[in-house]
C-alpha cells in the first residue's frame, strides 16, 4: 500500500510562501545592484528616426541609457539544447531588444534606463524622447485572414477520408464561425530578472518555467558556454505559459549588467507584461459538422486562423485535438497562421486545446440542437473507442465514466432540451456540457538523489513549480520510494546546477520529472542492494533490484519483508555516509503503440439575468480522467483553477487592440478583467482514476491544462440553453446578451 | 515617478493655501487614484499636500440631515449607522465600488475627484484632450465601448467612473469647500462635475486650491424606497457599464417624487429630469418605470461601440425603480 502517493498533502512550500521566505526573482539582491526600467515605443511598425536620451542621462542617479545606438549586438544562434514541449529545434528567433532601429510591434522596448534606484530609473524613462518614421501596420487578424497559410514547420495539414464529399452528402449539417480575442496570462508575479556577471560567467535570477531554456538562450545571446550561465528560479508566482520561452528581458538585463560591470535588475510593470511575453493568439475558427440523423458524425471540417508575428512563427495547434476527440471517418482540420504587427503569441494555459475545443464543443452543441439529440447523448454516440487519427488503442480512456458520473452528480437527466425552458425566479437557467481533452505527454528528465545514512534525502531536478505543487509531489514520490518521511526529503528545483528537466509546460512535469525522481529512488535502492550483497551474510543475496524496496531505513525483500538489512549498517560497512544517484527517465517505447491522452467532462449551470445580460456560473462539475492522482489536494486546486480560467475566458477576458494605432489599450488589471472571487460560485472537481501502466511508471497524465479545456464551451452552451442566444465570439459580456 | 515636494498640512486653511500658491500642487487624501495616475505619468504634480492629518473625517447629524467629512473613509461612511438608516442608497453605491481594501483607504472627497477610467487617458502615448489638451480624443473614433452616451463633446467622450457620486446626486447632496483665503462656499453636487465641452481637462467646478471639507446630505424622504444598481463586466471590482441610483418618495402607491441618476454614461453622474418628471404623480408600476426609462434614454447619443448602453440603460432604470419600489 502506498504511504503517500494518492493521499492528500499540504504544500511543502506553503509556509515559505505565506511568510514571505520564498524568494521570487525580483527579490534577489546583489551588491551594488542597479535598476533598469524599460522604455516602450509608441508606434506599431516603422523605424526609430531619432532617440534623444540626453535629458534622461542627466537625471539624478542615472547610470546609463541603453538604446539601439549603444547596445551591443546579441547573438541569435540556434539552440543546441532540446527545446520546450511541442516546439521544434530551430533558430532562436525570439525578439531581442535594442538590436536595431526597426519597430516590429507597438509598445516594443526602445530603451533601457539604468539608475541607482528603481524610482530614478522610472522617472528618467519618461525623459527619453523618441521620434519614429511610422509605416503602415496591420494588427487586425480579421483584415488579413485570407492570406493565412500553414506553418512552415511540421507536416502539412492532410485530410482524413473525403471530408468535402461526406459533408455534401450529410443529411444534417451545421456550420458556424467562432472567435477568440487575444488574451494575456496575467500571473500575479511580474516577470523579473537580476543578472550578475563574474568575468564571463553569468548568474541570473529569473522568473521562468524553463531554466535550461533560458540558459541556452543567454549562452547563444552572449556567445559564452552554456556551462558558464547559471539560471536560478526557485519560485514562480504563476506563469501559465508566459515564461515558457525566454522573453526579451533576461537578455536585456544581462546585457546591461555586462556593459556596466555591475548587477542589474529589471522588473516588468503590469503594462510591460502585455508586450513582454506573448499572448494567446486571436483565433478565428470555422467549423462544419455533418452527421446522419442518428447523430453519427460523418464529416468534420475545422479550420483555424490565428496571428503570429512578422519575425517569428507561432503555431497554437488550435485544431490538433479535433482529430482525436470523436470517431469520424472524414475530417480536415488545418491550423493556419498569418503574420501581424503584434508581438509573437505564445502558449497560454491549455494552448490550442481550449481554443479549438471551444469551437468544436459549441459546434457539437449546435449539432445536437439541429438533430434534437441530447448534447451528452450526441457525444456518447460519437465516442472514440480508439484514436481516430492513428487507429491506435488508448493507453487508457475513462471518458465514458466521466460523462456518466458528471451527469449523475449534476442531475443532467432533469435538463429540458428547449432553450429558455428553465428558470429560477426571473433568472434564466442554462445547463451546458462539453468535453475536455489533453495529451499525456512525457519528456526526458533527470533527477538526482542523495540519500544519507540518517534517512534524510536531498533531491534535485531543474524543473519549476509555477503553482501546481511540484515541490510537494516530488517530495511525496521521493519519500514513497526512499521509504522515509516527507519531512526527511528536501526537494530543490529551478537551478541549472541541477539535473536537466524540461520546461514546465504541457502538463508533463509529474510524468517526466516524477518518473525521474522515481527512477533515481529505485537507483538508490539498487545501489544499496549491491553494497549490501558485498557482505557474504546478506539476507538479500540473489535478489534483483526489482525485488527490493526501502522502508524506514531498511532495504527489504518485497515478497518477504522479514529479509532485510539496515541501510545505515550497509553504508557504515562500506565507509559511506550517503549514496547519490542520478537518473534520466525517458518516455517508454511502449507508448508508441498507444494513443496517450487525458479526458474530462464538464457540466455547467449558468443563471442569466434576461434584462441585464449578466451571466453567473452558479455551478460547475468537472470530472477528469488523467491517470493516477498523486496529491489529490493540489490536484483539486489545479482543476478548480482551470474552471476559474475557463470562466474568465468565457465571460470576461479580452485584450483590446486599437487597430488604428496597433496598440493594446487595456494593458492593466482595471481594464483587463480576470474573474474575481465573486464570479466563482460552486465548483466541484472529481477524478476518475485510471490504472495506466503504459504512460509512465507512476501512471500519471497531464491535468493542469485539462482543467480548463472544456469550460468555455460548456459555459457558452449553457448560455445558449438559458437564453436561446448563441454567442460565438468570446467573451460573453452583458452587451452581447441584450 | 517624477520628483515632487511632499508636505503635510496641519489645518484646512494651510492646506488650501499651499495648493493655491502652486499651480502644479495637488491635495493628497487616500491616494487610491492620484498615486496610481502619478505612477503612470498621467498626473504630474510637483507638490503633494497631504491631508491625512486634518480633522475632517467626522460623520454627524446636522440640521435634520447628515454632514459627512471629506476625509471620512468610504468604508466608514457606508457603514455608519446614520447613513445606513437614512441614506441606504449611499451605502449601496459605495459598496458597489472598488474593493474592501480600496474603500478602506479612499475618502469621500477624493471619490468625488476620481478621474475617468478612459483607456486613452491612461496611456501617455495616445492622444487625450483631458490629459493633454489639444492632442485630440483617442476614444471618439477608437475603442469606446465603455464611454459616454450623454453630454460628450468631440473633444472628449470619457465618463465619470465613480459610484458614490451617483447616489449623492440622487440625494441632493451639497459639497462644502474652503478656498485659500478661508472663504467657504457650498456647491450643490449636481453642479460639482462638468461636461467636457471644450475643456475636458477640467473635471469639476472647483477653483485650484479649493478644498472639499464635507459633503452635506439634506434630510431625505427616500430612505424607504431607493436602490443602487450597477451593471458591469464581472460580478465585482469593475467600473459600471451602466449604473442607476433610483429613489422614490411614495404616497401610498403613488410616486410623490423620484430621483433617477445614471452612472457610467456621461462625464458626470447623469441625473434625468425627464425620467423624474415622468414618474412624479404616477403609480409605482412597471409601466410607469418603462415610460421613465424611455424618457431617461431618449436623448442618448451613442458612439460606435456603446449603442448597447441605451437599451441596457433603459432596462437598468426599470430594474432599479422596480427594486426601489419593492416590486421585485
Amino acid at each position: 500500500m502506498p504511504r503517500y502517493i494518492g493521499k492528500e498533502m499540504s504544500r511543502v512550500d506553503g509556509v515559505a510562501k505565506v511568510t514571505g521566505r520564498a524568494k521570487y526573482a525580483a527579490e534577489f539582491r546583489a551588491p551594488n545592484l542597479a535598476y533598469g526600467f524599460v522604455v516602450l515605443g509608441a508606434v506599431a511598425k516603422g523605424r526609430i528616426r531619432d532617440i534623444d536620451a540626453r535629458e534622461a542621462e542627466r537625471a539624478p542617479g542615472v547610470v546609463r541609457v541603453f538604446t539601439h545606438l549603444n547596445a551591443p549586438k546579441l547573438g541569435q544562434k540556434a539552440s543546441t539544447e532540446y527545446a520546450p514541449p511541442r516546439n521544434t529545434r530551430e533558430q532562436d528567433k525570439s525578439f531581442r531588444a535594442l538590436q536595431s532601429d526597426r519597430i516590429y510591434f507597438n509598445a516594443q522596448p526602445v530603451a533601457l534606463v539604468v539608475a541607482e534606484t528603481y524610482e530614478q530609473a522610472r522617472y528618467a524613462s519618461r525623459l527619453v524622447k523618441v521620434a519614429y518614421d511610422a509605416e503602415r501596420h496591420t494588427t487586425d487578424t480579421e483584415a488579413v485572414r485570407e492570406s493565412a497559410r500553414a506553418p512552415s514547420q511540421g507536416p502539412p495539414p492532410k485530410p482524413r477520408g473525403n471530408p468535402e464529399a461526406a459533408m455534401k452528402a450529410a443529411p444534417v449539417k451545421v456550420e458556424a464561425e467562432y472567435r477568440i480575442p487575444v488574451e494575456h496570462h496575467n500571473p500575479m508575479e511580474p516577470h523579473a530578472a537580476v543578472a550578475a556577471w563574474a568575468g564571463d560567467k553569468l548568474t541570473i535570477f529569473d522568473k521562468t518555467q524553463d531554466v535550461y531554456g533560458v540558459r541556452a538562450h543567454l549562452a547563444s545571446t552572449f556567445g559564452v558556454p552554456e556551462a558558464d550561465v547559471n539560471v536560478v528560479s526557485p519560485y514562480v508566482g504563476g506563469a501559465f505559459g508566459s515564461s515558457l520561452r525566454p522573453n526579451y528581458y533576461p537578455a536585456l538585463t544581462a546585457m546591461a549588467a555586462r556593459e556596466l560591470r555591475r548587477p542589474v535588475k529589471v522588473v516588468y510593470t503590469r503594462t510591460q507584461m502585455f508586450t513582454g511575453h506573448g499572448h494567446r493568439p486571436y483565433t478565428i475558427q470555422k467549423i462544419a459538422l455533418g452527421a446522419e440523423a442518428s447523430g453519427k458524425l460523418t464529416a468534420m471540417i475545422h479550420t483555424a486562423v490565428h496571428n503570429t508575428s512578422t519575425f517569428e512563427e507561432f503555431n497554437d495547434n488550435t485544431t490538433g485535438f479535433t482529430r482525436q476527440v470523436y470517431a469520424c471517418p472524414n475530417l480536415f482540420a488545418p491550423t493556419l497562421i498569418v503574420p501581424t504587427d503584434l508581438p509573437t503569441p505564445t502558449w497560454m494555459r491549455a494552448p490550442g486545446a481550449v481554443s479549438g475545443m471551444f469551437a468544436l464543443e459549441c459546434a457539437m452543441d449546435e449539432l445536437a440542437y439541429a438533430l434534437k439529440i441530447d448534447p451528452l447523448e450526441l457525444r456518447l454516440i460519437n465516442y472514440a473507442e480508439t484514436d481516430p487519427e492513428s487507429g491506435r488503442p488508448f493507453s487508457s480512456k475513462a471518458l465514458r465514466e466521466c460523462y456518466r458520473l458528471g451527469a449523475e452528480k449534476f442531475g443532467w437527466k432533469a435538463r429540458r432540451m428547449e432553450p429558455r425552458s428553465m428558470r429560477d425566479g426571473r433568472l434564466l437557467v442554462g445547463w451546458g456540457t462539453a468535453t475536455g481533452v489533453w495529451g499525456a505527454f512525457q519528456s526526458r528528465a533527470s533527477a538526482r538523489i542523495t540519500y544519507r545514512a540518517d534517512g534524510t534525502a536531498h533531491v534535485t531536478s531543474a524543473t519549476s513549480d509555477i503553482g501546481p505543487g511540484t515541490y510537494t509531489v516530488m517530495t511525496m514520490i521521493a519519500a514513497e520510494y526512499l521509504g522515509n518521511r516527507p519531512e526527511q526529503v528536501r526537494f530543490e528545483l529551478g537551478d541549472t546546477n541541477f539535473p536537466r528537466a524540461p520546461a514546465q509546460g504541457g502538463s508533463q512535469t509529474t510524468s517526466s520529472v516524477g518518473s525521474a525522481v522515481h527512477g533515481a529512488a529505485l537507483a538508490v535502492a539498487a545501489k544499496l542492494l549491491t553494497l549490501a550483497n558485498q557482505d557474504a551474510a546478506s539476507p538479500l543475496k540473489g535478489a534483483a533490484a526489482a525485488d527490493v524496496e526501502m522502508l524506514d531505513g531498511r532495504l527489504r525483500l518485497k515478497g518477504d519483508p522479514s529479509k532485510s538489512v539496515s541501510i545505515p549498517d550497509v553504508m557504515r560497512r562500506n565507509s559511506l555516509t550517503e549514496v547519490t544517484e542520478t537518473f534520466e527517465s525517458r518516455p517508454s517505447p511502449e507508448r508508441q503503440k498507444y494513443a496517450t491522452m487525458a479526458h474530462g467532462a464538464q457540466f455547467v449551470e449558468v443563471k442569466v439575468d434576461p434584462d441585464l445580460g449578466q451571466v453567473r456560473v452558479t455551478r460547475a462539475i468537472e470530472v477528469t480522467a488523467c491517470g493516477k492522482i498523486i496529491n489529490p489536494k493540489a490536484s483539486h486546486s489545479q482543476e478548480i483553477g482551470g474552471v476559474v480560467w475557463g470562466i474568465g475566458m468565457a465571460l470576461t477576458e479580452a485584450t483590446e487592440i486599437d487597430h488604428r494605432y496597433g496598440r493594446i489599450m487595456n494593458p492593466n488589471l482595471q481594464h483587463y478583467h480576470v474573474p474575481v472571487n465573486a464570479d466563482v460560485h460552486e465548483v466541484e472537481t472529481v477524478f476518475v482514476e485510471e490504472d495506466d501502466k503504459v504512460v509512465n511508471p507512476l501512471g500519471v497524465k497531464g491535468m493542469g491544462e485539462l482543467g480548463m479545456v472544456g469550460i468555455p464551451a460548456a459555459i457558452a452552451n449553457a448560455v445558449f440553453h438559458a437564453t436561446g442566444r448563441r454567442v460565438r465570439d468570446l467573451p460573453i459580456t452583458p452587451d452581447k446578451l441584450l | 515617478m517624477r520628483p515632487f515636494k511632499y508636505t503635510r498640512a496641519s489645518d484646512a486653511g494651510a492646506a488650501a493655501q499651499a495648493v493655491a500658491l502652486n499651480p502644479r500642487a495637488k491635495f493628497l487624501a487616500g491616494g487610491t487614484n492620484l498615486l496610481d495616475l502619478m505612477k503612470e505619468d498621467v498626473e504630474r504634480p510637483d507638490e503633494l499636500v497631504d491631508l491625512s492629518r486634518l480633522k475632517l473625517s467626522e460623520i454627524r447629524a446636522a440640521g435634520g440631515g447628515v454632514s459627512v467629512g471629506a476625509l471620512a473613509k468610504n468604508s466608514d461612511t457606508a457603514n455608519h449607522p446614520l447613513i445606513r438608516r437614512d441614506y441606504p442608497l449611499l451605502t449601496q453605491a459605495i459598496v458597489a465600488g472598488a474593493s474592501g481594501q480600496l474603500r478602506n483607504m479612499a475618502t469621500n472627497g477624493g471619490n468625488l475627484m476620481q478621474r475617468t477610467r478612459c483607456q486613452y487617458f491612461y496611456d501617455t502615448a495616445m492622444p487625450c484632450n483631458k490629459r493633454e489638451p489639444g492632442t485630440g480624443c483617442g476614444a471618439r473614433e477608437g475603442l469606446n465601448r465603455i464611454h459616454a452616451i450623454f453630454g460628450w463633446s468631440d473633444k472628449c467622450v470619457a465618463t465619470y467612473p465613480g459610484d458614490m457620486a451617483n447616489a449623492l446626486y440622487a440625494l441632493d447632496a451639497v459639497v462644502r469647500v474652503r478656498g485659500a483665503q478661508g472663504r467657504e462656499r457650498t456647491i450643490p453636487v449636481n453642479d460639482f462635475h462638468r461636461l467636457p465641452g471644450d475643456t475636458p481637462e477640467k473635471d469639476n467646478n472647483l477653483q485650484h486650491g479649493e478644498l472639499i471639507t464635507a459633503v452635506e446630505l439634506p434630510k431625505s424622504p427616500f430612505a424607504k424606497n431607493s436602490y443602487y444598481l450597477k451593471v458591469r463586466d464581472r460580478a465585482s471590482y469593475a467600473f459600471a457599464l451602466v449604473a442607476v441610483a433610483a429613489a422614490l418618495e411614495m404616497n401610498g402607491s403613488t410616486i410623490r417624487q423620484a430621483r433617477v441618476v445614471l452612472g457610467g454614461v456621461a462625464h458626470k453622474p447623469w441625473r434625468s429630469a425627464e425620467a423624474e418628471a415622468a414618474l412624479a404623480g404616477r403609480p409605482a408600476s412597471e409601466e410607469s418605470f418603462r415610460r421613465a426609462a424611455d424618457a431617461a434614454l431618449a436623448g442618448a447619443k451613442p458612439l460606435a461601440h456603446n449603442a448597447y448602453k441605451v437599451e441596457l440603460g433603459k432596462r437598468a432604470v426599470v430594474r432599479a425603480l422596480m427594486r426601489a419600489a419593492r416590486l421585485v
